[in-house]
């Protein structure tokens, strides 16, 4: 590990202070996925400011029903909360199908987001990787790359996000808010908070230098919605998606009014899919069209080598979680 | 079963020291931090070394530039093949490092940084400058590989070649055939302390002390002897606690060897423990197994032509050839039978043990397929293994001292519940089945000293240089002297761990109990019938009476002598994600006499844990670009996690034989693995009708099998 600064910042603003003061400095929360890739060499920051002591830590409820969770509120205590776990049931779910329990008790709402990809590539200094070292090529395009993107992938990378957390939130719409520099606030959607890697993979968001996430915002509007976080994985629990999906659902009278579904594990962002969405809108949701609408959205989708896989899992994923909010699963009593 | 030769244990009384579910002497010490580990000697001046891998998977090193890491601070000095002392000989060439400039596979070390800090090492280790002359390399492994040839043995000392009989005559004549090809990937180990040596040289004294996480100190010290030229007495290595090995412990690794070049050099004790991220490529791994097994059977079951073909790899450093086909020359009685290997020396890591080499991925293949012989057949797949019991060893033809398999199947299909073949059961989307799959692990024996000594106090110490890796030797070594002592259990204490104790064998091939325990036992013996001839108190310095079996454990048996099993599985298959749970796990065993349940079921269990692993989730892939493992830490390498396990049951057969050793043991810290994965693979074959042949089975492979359509697979029968 390279010697480094540490700062533990007081306010925001003495965060934001100490980030400019610091050339090449990072926000220290949780640490959880930081600290290791520091071990790793692969971030060697020159400082760390640690914002895990500032006053974000309280979930609050909103006027229109919302609630603002704090950037540092840990992943354990945002799954358990009664309002989370009322009105936004998919992020209690999906919260809790990430990391182990000692992870969660630590890991903060802000730090999963920006936690980085797990590519073996990105993680592995000897090896090519434009995300760590742009121009350096991709390592995993022609070596193994079973977990990787079939959705949105450049010629640059092909790593997917790994947060369970961050695809809930897409399906939710929920804001990220971020505090800047010059004390401005300001909000992107929470779906729109990654990027696709294109030809700036280094880049995962659209976060700009020295802005801090200082909470995330769950609107009013999908609160009580019908929801679901499902995750396809290789072991029980402690693996990343191979590919996850989260579903809100309102109904009325046997058609949607409003869907919204995001795919995990299968592209460089949390994928919302708004072409199945459009499909969906104002239908039936019979196993037919949901199929027809899901498959609309994997048309898309360009595997590679080893991941073809990753597609039918998506599609399925999706057209069974769907089914379990509509009440049309196979399984589920009301159909034979 | 006979009520004659077998009773199951739990209708068996202790009123011994051994037979009793003893606690482990060390668990208050290690659940409280207490228990140090090699890396966790904190001797004075401490340095630290960190290894620098090789980052081409073959070709040469053209210059090694230390300027940079040497410019550090708190850095002492960086060893590179140019520079590095000389080595003596040894028998394994994975530990000739430092020694050319050859790069035979990507993480082979080329360079060694020492510095003051551990930080300050691996920052050194980072700013050498290693330039390399690269050539293409090869890691695949396929049937048809140009390089593959026949050894001459395989792992185990076995021929690596046997036929019986004209098998491919009877194969063609069987009215039932089976011919089918299965895969296991390589895989990992992987023991939670990670392979790690503190060593300290005394250059006044001329003496060399290392703590080696190790699973027998006795072997390394004798390798590094001839490595160092130096004499066995000036070297101690002690492994009071090891944090599991599976095998990957079994000889020296390069730690070690490291480790004590790094503390001759700067004159300072050196602690050395591997990243996980490097242990995939340095410290062994299971060699990745196809398997071609054709089964040729009569119509009531009783097999009439048996083939096991076995293609495996190996590195360019040492031949390991993963002695799989070998099971097969032990199971089921068959007159026309080949079992083979051919090995090709890839650019790879060099494989090495993997808790029961062999049995593990041979069982896989061999039950499986009679699995598929069971579906040809229309025959319950546990009377298909009654039927062709073996009444002598296959191969051999010599008479087993104890062989108690049709047990095993009967008592756990009464335990679990077995119906034989049924229609598999739906619940939603989830498809359920079961499975059964046989055991076997040979008993193996090697020789040991131990000394026991009596003290005026009454109290006992017994010495022998056991290593506890994790199983509970310790705790089973002084119920076995406190019985030949005929004292309480509370009188003895145990000195373990230390190459300078009488010297003792490794903790490997479930020999560890039987081997030292048998020294131990003749050493209280002979300790006994000395105090028993003594007149008067005890002197002050007590009395001691030592054992050596060398004569004993190297004694032929007419006996074939293996340890053998029953497992039953249960699982679930998502038909939505392809995703495989086990919801039970039954293993019934019969291997000797159990010596103290509690440890020795940890053992059963901890094997059947690893199957399950196995069987579901553990893969290492070798990357065809770059030429190293891709599952480089426990995040990527999927070991079982707590949800992953179910309830698993471990029984077993209370065996008495008379052809062991005094205690009457076999060895039980393997033969928990060897049936898990096929009984697994087998219970999802009934739960979905589809047969993978591809280990693991995970979502991707489970999910395309049970895509609608024709088989792709196909189905034996």
């Amino acid at each position: 590990m390279k010697p480094f600064g540490y700062v533990r910042a007081t306010s925001l603003q003495a965060a934001a202070d100490a980030y400019a003061a610091h050339p090449g400095s990072r926000y220290l929360a949780g640490g959880t996925n930081l600290v290791d890739l520091m071990k790793l060499g692969v971030e060697t920051p020159g400082a760390l400011i640690d914002v895990s002591r500032l006053p974000l830590d309280e979930i609050r409820e909103l006027p229109d029903g919302g609630l603002r969770v704090g950037a540092t509120v840990r992943n354990s205590d945002l799954a358990a909360d009664p309002l989370v776990r009322t009105r936004y049931p998919l992020l209690s779910l999906a919260l809790l199908s990430g990391a182990s329990g000692q992870l969660r008790n630590v890991a903060t709402t802000g730090g999963n987001l920006l936690q980085r990809t797990r590519c073996g590539y990105f993680q592995d200094l000897s090896k090519p990787c434009n995300k760590r070292e742009p121009g350096s090529g991709c390592g995993a395009r022609d070596g193994l790359h079973r977990d990787h993107a079939v959705l949105g992938h450049s010629e640059h990378c092909i790593a997917t996000h790994p947060s369970d957390m961050a695809v809930a939130l897409a399906a939710l719409d929920a804001e990220v808010e971020l505090y800047g520099a010059t004390g401005t606030t300001r909000t992107v959607a929470a779906a729109e908070f990654h990027r696709l890697p294109a030809d700036r993979p280094e880049q995962d968001t659209v976060i700009r230098p020295g802005e801090i996430i200082t909470a995330v915002i769950l609107p009013g509007a999908a609160a009580g919605s019908l929801s679901l976080y499902r995750k396809a994985r290789e072991r029980a629990s402690y693996a990343f998606a191979l590919a996850s999906v989260a579903v809100v659902l309102d109904l009325d009278e046997g058609r949607v009014r409003r869907v919204a579904l995001a795919f995990g594990g299968l592209a460089h962002r949390p994928w919302r899919a708004t072409t199945a969405e459009a499909r969906l809108t104002g239908a039936v949701p019979s196993p037919d069209s949901v199929r027809a609408a899901v498959d609309a959205e994997l048309a898309r989708a360009r595997p590679l080598r080893d991941n073809a896989y990753k597609i039918p899992l998506a599609r399925n994923l999706a057209c069974d979680a769907i089914a379990e909010l509509a009440g049309t699963h196979p399984g589920s009593p009301a159909t034979p | 079963m006979s009520p004659t030769t077998a009773t199951v244990a739990s209708t068996a009384t202790a009123t011994t020291a051994l037979g009793a579910s003893v606690p482990r002497r060390e668990g208050r010490e290690k659940v409280t931090g207490a228990a140090r580990y090699a890396a966790e000697q904190h001797l004075p001046l401490r340095a630290y070394a960190w290894p620098v891998p090789a980052t081409v998977a073959r070709g040469r090193i053209t210059a090694v530039d230390t300027t940079g890491a040497l410019a550090l601070p708190g850095v002492l000095g960086v060893l590179t093949p140019y520079d590095a002392p000389r080595l003596g000989p040894s028998d394994d060439p994975t530990l000739q490092l430092l020694q050319d400039t050859r790069v035979p596979h990507r993480g082979w070390y080329v360079a060694l940084a020492i510095a003051d800090t551990l930080e300050g090492a691996r920052a050194a280790a980072d700013a050498v400058r290693v330039t390399y002359e690269s050539e293409p390399h090869d890691v695949a492994l396929y049937e048809g590989h140009p390089g593959l040839y026949t050894p001459e043995q395989v792992n185990g000392g076995y021929p690596a070649h046997r036929e019986q009989g004209d098998p491919d005559a009877a194969f063609a004549d069987a009215p039932v055939r089976v011919d089918v090809r299965y895969a296991v990937p390589p895989l990992h180990n992987h023991a939670m302390e990670p392979h790690a040596a503190t060593a300290d040289w005394d250059a006044e004294r001329g003496h060399l002390t290392v703590y080696d996480s190790c699973q027998g100190t006795t072997v390394v010290r004798n390798v590094l002897a001839g490595l160092f030229r130096l004499s066995q007495d000036q070297i101690t290595v002690l492994a009071e606690h090891v944090g599991g090995g599976f095998g990957s412990k079994g000889t020296p690794r390069p730690h070690v060897v490291l480790a004590v070049m790094a503390t001759r050099y700067c004159g300072r004790p050196v602690t050395l423990s591997l990243p996980r991220q490097h242990m995939a490529a340095t410290v062994g791994h299971r060699a990745p197994t196809l398997h071609h097994i054709r089964l040729g059977a009569r119509p009531d079951g009783t097999l009439t032509a048996l083939v096991h073909e076995v293609t495996t790899h190996t590195s360019q450093v040492r031949e390991f050839v993963e002695q799989a086909a070998v099971p097969a020359r032990v199971m089921y009685a068959v007159q026309d039978s080949r079992t083979t290997h051919r090995v090709t020396a890839l650019d790879v890591p060099t494989p090495s043990w993997m808790r029961a080499p062999g049995e593990t991925p041979g069982m896989y293949a061999l039950e499986s397929a009679m699995d598929e012989l069971a579906d040809a057949l229309g025959m319950d797949p546990v009377e298909l293994r009654v039927r062709n019991d073996a009444p002598t060893e296959p191969d051999s033809g010599r008479p087993f001292s104890t062989r108690h398999l049709v047990e095993c199947l009967r008592d756990g299909a009464r335990r679990f519940g077995w119906t034989g073949r049924r229609p598999p059961l739906r619940e939603g989307p989830l498809l359920i089945g079961t499975g059964v799959a046989a055991a076997t692990y040979p008993v193996y024996i090697a020789p040991s000293g131990a000394r026991a000594h009596a003290r005026p106090d009454g109290s006992y110490l017994v010495e022998v240089n056991a290593t506890d890796i994790g199983t509970g030797a310790r705790t089973v070594l002084a119920q076995i002297a406190a019985d030949a002592l005929h004292v309480p259990l509370d009188a003895v204490s145990l000195a373990i761990g230390n190459s300078a104790l009488p010297p003792g064998a490794v903790a490997g091939g479930s020999t560890g109990t039987a081997s030292w325990g048998w020294a131990v036992h003749d050493a209280c013996t002979a300790l006994t019938e000395r105090l028993a001839r003594h007149q008067g108190p005890l002197p002050a310095a007590g009395l001691s009476a030592s054992a050596d079996t060398t004569q004993s454990a190297k004694q032929k048996s007419p006996y074939a002598r293996h340890a053998f099993g029953a497992h039953f599985a249960e699982v679930q298959a998502d038909t939505v994600t392809g995703e495989v749970r086990v919801r039970r796990l039954l293993g019934v065993y019969a291997a000797g006499r159990i010596l103290n349940p509690r440890t020795a079921r940890s053992q059963f269990i901890g094997g059947m844990v690893m199957g399950l692993g196995m069987a579901l989730t553990e893969h290492s892939g070798l990357d065809p670009a770059f030429g190293d493992f891709a599952e480089r830490d426990l995040a990527a390498y999927h070991v079982p996690a707590n949800a992953d396990v179910p309830a698993i049951e471990a029984h077993w057969i209370d065996e008495h034989d008379k052809h062991l050793n005094p205690m009457g043991s076999k060895g039980i810290g393997e033969i928990g693995i060897v049936g898990t994965a096929a009984a697994i693979g087998n219970a999802l074959c009934q739960a979905t009708g589809r047969r993978l042949r591809e280990l693991p089975l995970t979502p991707d492979r489970v999910l395309a099998a049970l895509e609608p359509g024709p088989e792709a697979a196909g189905r034996a029968g």
